[in-house]
């Protein structure tokens, strides 16, 4: 059953394009059933995961030989975020899509995107992942490329050189962990590299990959291409490109690298902890700044990815479930954000904080969205984002770490100012001129944020089930750390 | 080793030239030698002195073969390099289109 993940969008990114000559609205169509799909098939994925990990040998050819997928519970819950911000997306793309000239090749690139990341989660092989990964990231560039204005064309090129010194960094490391044992199947390579430790290559490689991941996923020192590529992108790819592709491709890749393969020693996860520790607050103090709606959103990302790798980093069963459910909470409310943002400028033509003049009685269903995206970033209770973020700082407390926990305390309280802000200008805000003319956004993008709203309330109340159900089983694996091996070579 | 040491210097140049000119052209040509520098560096790896192709054959054994794997990876990476090349050049017309130069230091209408 695991290929379905990859065949169904790969099979429709090159379906459309003949069903967009035909009719436009089969291109989408298509799109769309493609995307309700995937989700149906990962939500399933948490049944199937109930008997142990799967395992599925591409050719019949099996593990250390062959290429194979795995499904264990860290690429259920990456399956599930991308799917469900995948289907948001799309969703909110049948109404936004039609102001831009083309949508069936944004379709196109969207199924690729989608077929590169559900690829990465599912892969077991080193080399394949780095394939997806490329087929993830040709995809987003283009994406980010697709308004074809000349901002756009910049952050698109910024963004193409970084991701590809990434990439070759990437391809660098994996070259060299081939060159010492000769597999790429990432179970044999760890069970190799327990087997004839060498310290000073496995350093090189660790510092290779974490420059490389972390250049993809933007944490701060190699933020510099985020906040002019996430915001150049049409507003459901921003979604995405926030909510979930920084994360499969840098933080979730990072992670597979760091705790199943090489396996997690102190100087890594202690590299781990200031990434996290920098983004966080670098992120949160250049956000609170910023005039334009969309890149004060980018540079949140930063700062909440820096929970997420803080969380991990800490390495205490804790600090790991927290970041785990940070990540699938910052998904939710990131991406329900950037559409929020869409809608806005949809409707009123900008996004400049300051010239916006108040819209919550023109689109009360986009302002009440946004307010409950806003209080889950900001860590109200009881929305998704306060017990992720309850989660970190008391692993933090636990594991000793208090600078840390004062820094996760004093970034969730300049969130909180900086969303008040948006809230203000954006649509609480009453100026003394009727602005007329400005309506509440079609049915599908409406359809597309109480979606995603509905998730943040819904996670956030019955946290408890989805944290046993979901995160739980995502952090036994990277618990389990290079025992991975024998849990896929020994089945 | 004097192979794997010219390797790293033909990568460095790239990522020199990728980072630090500031012509767009010169960018994409950066890019260029550093993947190739990789991709020599992964055929390094499966390099054996003297060593066959590894066919299978009834009539004799090969004991010293190149390994063959590094080859084939590097077919698919040589076809990566391909699409990012060619988006990159895309983008660069779009962008001599907008801005009537190639000089990085003329494009930067993004700032903060």
């Amino acid at each position: 059953m695991l290929p379905i993940f990859v065949i169904i969008p790969l099979g429709c990114a090159f379906l459309i394009p003949i069903a967009g000559k035909l009719r436009q609205g089969l291109a989408q169509l298509l799109a769309n059933s493609c995307a309700l799909l995937l989700l149906f098939c990962s939500i399933n994925s948490i049944f199937w995961l109930k008997s142990g990990p799967k395992i599925y040998s591409l050719g019949g050819w099996p593990a250390p030989f062959g290429i194979c997928m795995v499904l264990d519970g860290l690429t259920v819950l990456m399956l599930l975020v991308v799917n469900i911000i995948g289907v948001a997306s799309l969703v909110y793309s049948i109404d936004y899509i039609k102001k831009f000239t083309s949508p069936v090749l944004y379709y196109t690139l969207f199924s690729l995107l989608l077929a590169g990341l559900n690829g990465m989660v599912i892969s077991g092989d080193l080399f394949n992942l780095f394939v997806f990964l490329e087929i993830t990231s040709i995809a987003s560039y283009s994406l980010v490329a697709f308004g074809t204005e000349a901002e756009e064309l910049e952050a698109a090129f910024k963004y193409l050189v970084l991701g590809s010194v990434a990439s070759l960094l990437i391809l660098l490391a994996i070259g060299l962990l081939l060159g010492s044992v000769s597999t790429l199947n990432m179970a044999d390579i760890s069970s190799s590299l327990t087997n004839s430790p060498s310290r000073d290559l496995i350093l090189y490689c660790l510092a290779l990959f974490i420059m490389g991941f972390a250049l993809k996923s933007g944490l701060v020192p190699f933020h510099a291409w985020l906040p002019d590529a996430h915001p150049a992108a049409p507003a459901p790819m921003s979604a995405m490109l926030s909510g979930v592709v920084i994360k499969t491709m840098g933080i979730y890749a990072l992670l597979r690298v760091l705790f199943n393969i090489i396996g997690i020693s102190v100087i890594a996860s202690s590299i781990l902890v200031w990434l996290g520790i920098i983004s966080m607050s670098v992120g949160v103090l250049l956000a609170i700044g910023q005039w334009d709606f969309k890149r004060l959103l980018a540079y949140h990302s930063i700062s909440q990815v820096g929970y997420v790798i803080f969380g991990i980093g800490l390495g205490t069963p804790l600090g790991i479930i927290g970041g785990l459910f940070h990540l699938f909470n910052h998904s939710l409310f990131k991406s329900l954000l950037f559409l929020n943002s869409g809608a806005v400028e949809f409707a009123t033509g900008t996004r400049r904080l300051d010239q916006l003049k108040g819209v919550s009685s023109e689109m009360p269903v986009t302002s009440a969205t946004s307010l409950v995206a806003s209080l889950s970033i900001a860590g109200i209770p009881p929305l998704c984002g306060f017990w992720s973020k309850l989660i970190i700082i008391i692993a933090a407390f636990e594991a000793g770490n208090i600078i840390g926990a004062l820094v996760c305390i004093f970034v969730a309280m300049v969130t909180l100012a900086s969303f008040l802000k948006v809230q203000k200008y954006a649509f609480i805000q009453k100026s003394q001129e009727i602005v007329s003319g400005i309506r509440e956004v079609p049915l599908f993008m409406l359809l597309a944020m109480l979606f995603l709203a509905v998730l943040c309330i819904g996670v956030g109340l019955f946290f408890m089930p989805f944290v046993e159900s979901v995160i739980r089983p995502a952090s036994e694996v990277l618990l389990e750390g290079t025992n991975y091996a024998k849990l896929i070579l020994g089945a | 080793m004097i192979l794997y040491i010219l390797c790293f210097i033909l990568f460095a140049i790239g990522i020199y030239c990728l980072l630090v000119k500031k012509n767009l052209v010169k960018k994409i040509v950066g890019l260029g030698i550093a993947e190739y520098a990789v991709n020599l560096f992964f055929i390094l790896l499966g390099y054996r002195n003297g060593g066959e192709a590894p066919i299978l054959d009834k009539t004799r054994v090969i004991a010293n073969f190149v390994d063959p794997l590094p080859q084939a990876l590097i077919l698919t990476s040589i076809v990566i390099g391909l699409g990012v090349t060619a988006l990159m050049v895309a983008i660069v017309v779009r962008l001599y289109e907008k801005y009537k130069t190639f000089d990085i230091d003329e494009i930067r209408r993004l700032k903060g």
